[in-house]
């Protein structure tokens, strides 16, 4: 102990510091930085766990790019974002919006909006997959039959597929939005609406000119953090389609679903790393152009 | 609900008045109310038909009513009869509880060292921990595999839980959190003689417990959930967790709506009921969060 007493106030900083990251440092360098590293090292390589790993250049991103299913899966990952991040930012919003304005049982409606948070993925899927069936199973279709109208396949219909797939994954993530929008609303000073009280200005005017211009950090949050949502999905479209995964005919199958085929069903270890690294960059880059719009706009 | 609720500056008030007269105005608030709860029955909906399904026999489960006729808890007396949900319930909560300690502890370690003291490599460490949070958890899901593979973790609780003990997301919440501790209190418990690790302990942490509830309801919700890593690093029955064994229970082919229902009863119902109790707390913990954070 006595080397210890010896060391100045600082020195005995810089050493309880250190201390209380080692474990720490190690934990992320050897469960995450080294993990990075592996699985862009892999990508470059031809790999099927028991064999030789042998180095291949780019070849996988080759194969990548003529695969025809990557394609599918690429329009898929981009309908799941491009459909599910607008979509539930609009129902958010307006929610919020009107939820703000209500002070009759507040907590309880705000109550009704977050409980589907609260829900497990795997779970809330298999509820929806039995919503989706045919007569005289699924809850839609018989409350569509009750009304005469026409069945939906839902499901099972490639055109179908994907939206009563993504419906379920925008609905488990609205109630945190309408949280978050919420507390945007509550932080704007009530100033500006006494100032625009007096001016006279109409509700409209209101809402365009001070709440969504004083929202707009706000909506960079939902609009980042929901579309690396949508981007990642995978829980609900494996659940949804256990039968015939990412079907009917690829129809919903989004890039995590074919990731985990290729490395944990096909064993191509190389391919389905390459494919990590494509994820990475394509949720790197939309992250940053949203920012980018966003902010400056 | 209550009265705290009222008092919270709604910009209700200001609205009406700038929307002109007030017979309208009161048609317009009695509507909005209505078209909001009819919005939030219909948000609910999914999973009270979830339980009532869970609720009902075979032969009435094909019908749309949401109240059973005869409630019958037989579903749940043969889904839990095999011992398989309750053993997967099991390792989930174990799983949950044990990484949510985990993150509590070292998150907010790691947290207040980047924030109160000053030692070489300090941006470096914060910079390096942040950007991991850019790293998909799909990246890193095939050379976790062969870690875990090499060293023996798969299909094991470890090999579930190893990649989510600590997080980028956690730190940089809780370093944000102890930005708010007065560095007074740390230097005049200095000087009363505490040690560092004492300090952090008995100082500063008390000083940010809403902020580590926060986290602990983020982390024991996302492992109780969680699927993916599960679903690959487990592969015996007995290692599977709640969502992992759910999956696939649903699958098998002889296996009814209404023991699926059930099932999926038996995985939501914790977290729900935990958030009917905590309610306001848990909101103001996820605004927390996800405005810091």
């Amino acid at each position: 102990m006595s080397f210890y007493r010896n060391l100045t106030i600082r020195q005995k900083q810089i050493l309880w510091a250190w201390a209380f990251l080692a474990l720490p440092v190690l934990f992320y360098t050897v469960i995450r930085f080294y993990p990075t590293g592996n699985a862009i090292l892999i990508s470059f390589q031809d790999w099927n766990l028991l064999g030789a790993r042998t180095w291949v250049g780019w070849e996988n991103y080759i194969k990548l790019w003529h695969d025809e299913v990557f394609w599918v899966v690429f329009r898929n990952t981009f309908a799941y974002l491009l459909l599910g991040t607008p979509i539930s930012l609009l129902i958010s919003f307006v929610i919020a919006y009107h939820l703000d304005k209500v002070r009759f049982a507040h907590g309880f409606l705000r109550m009704l909006y977050f409980l589907p948070f609260m829900t497990s993925a795997v779970a809330m899927a298999w509820v929806w997959r039995w919503f989706y069936q045919g007569v005289p199973i699924g809850l839609f279709n018989n409350v569509l039959a009750g009304f005469g109208i026409a069945q939906i396949e839902f499901l099972g219909s490639t055109e179908t597929a994907l939206p009563s797939v993504l419906a379920p994954a925008i609905w488990a993530g609205l109630g945190f939005q309408v949280i978050i929008f919420m507390a945007g609303l509550r932080a704007i000073p009530t100033s500006y609406y006494e100032a625009a009280r007096i001016d006279g200005v109409g509700w409209f005017t209101i809402l365009t000119q001070i709440t969504i211009p004083l929202l707009r950090s706000t909506i960079v949050f939902i609009v980042v953090f929901s579309s690396i949502g949508f981007l990642r999905i995978f829980d609900h479209v494996f659940n949804m389609t256990t039968n015939n995964p990412g079907g009917p005919l690829n129809s919903t199958k989004p890039l995590v679903l074919m990731i985990y085929d290729t490395a944990f069903n096909s064993f191509d270890m190389g391919y389905a790393a390459a494919q990590t690294v494509v994820l990475f960059l394509i949720l790197l880059v939309v992250s940053l152009i949203q920012l980018r719009l966003l902010r400056s706009t | 609900m209550s009265a705290t609720e009222s008092l919270k500056p709604t910009t209700a008030g200001l609205m009406d008045a700038a929307s002109g007269t007030s017979k309208p105005r009161n048609m317009g608030q009695i509507l909005r109310w209505l078209v909001l709860f009819f919005g939030g029955i219909l948000m609910v909906m999914p999973i009270i038909y979830m339980i009532s399904t869970s609720l009902k026999w075979p032969h009435e489960v094909y019908n749309v009513n949401l109240i059973p006729d005869e409630p019958t808890i037989e579903n749940y007396t043969y889904v839990l009869e095999d011992g398989r949900f309750y053993m997967w319930f099991i390792n989930s909560a174990i799983i949950a509880t044990a990484t949510t300690i985990s993150n509590l502890l070292f998150d907010s370690l790691v947290g207040y060292t980047l924030c109160k003291f000053k030692f070489p490599g300090r941006t470096l460490v914060f910079i390096a921990i942040l950007s991991t949070l850019m790293i998909p958890t799909e990246m890193l899901v095939i050379p976790w595999y062969l870690m875990s593979q090499q060293f023996g973790w798969l299909d094991s609780y470890w090999g579930i839980m190893f990649p989510g003990l600590m997080t980028g997301f956690g730190t940089f919440l809780m370093k944000q959190f102890f930005e708010s501790v007065p560095d007074d209190f740390i230097e005049a418990a200095r000087i009363d003689g505490l040690n560092e690790l004492q300090i952090w302990w008995t100082v500063a942490m008390p000083l940010v417990k809403p902020a580590l509830a926060a986290l602990a309801i983020f982390v024991f919700l996302g492992n109780w959930t969680a699927f993916l890593w599960p679903l690959i690093v487990t592969n015996s029955t007995e290692m599977y967790t709640i969502p992992v064994g759910l999956s696939g229970f649903g699958d098998e082919a002889d296996v009814a709506w209404e023991l699926i229902m059930t099932g999926a009863a038996i995985s939501t119902l914790p977290t729900l009921i935990f958030f009917l109790i905590f309610q306001r707390f848990i909101i103001r913990g996820v605004v927390m969060a996800g405005l810091k954070g």
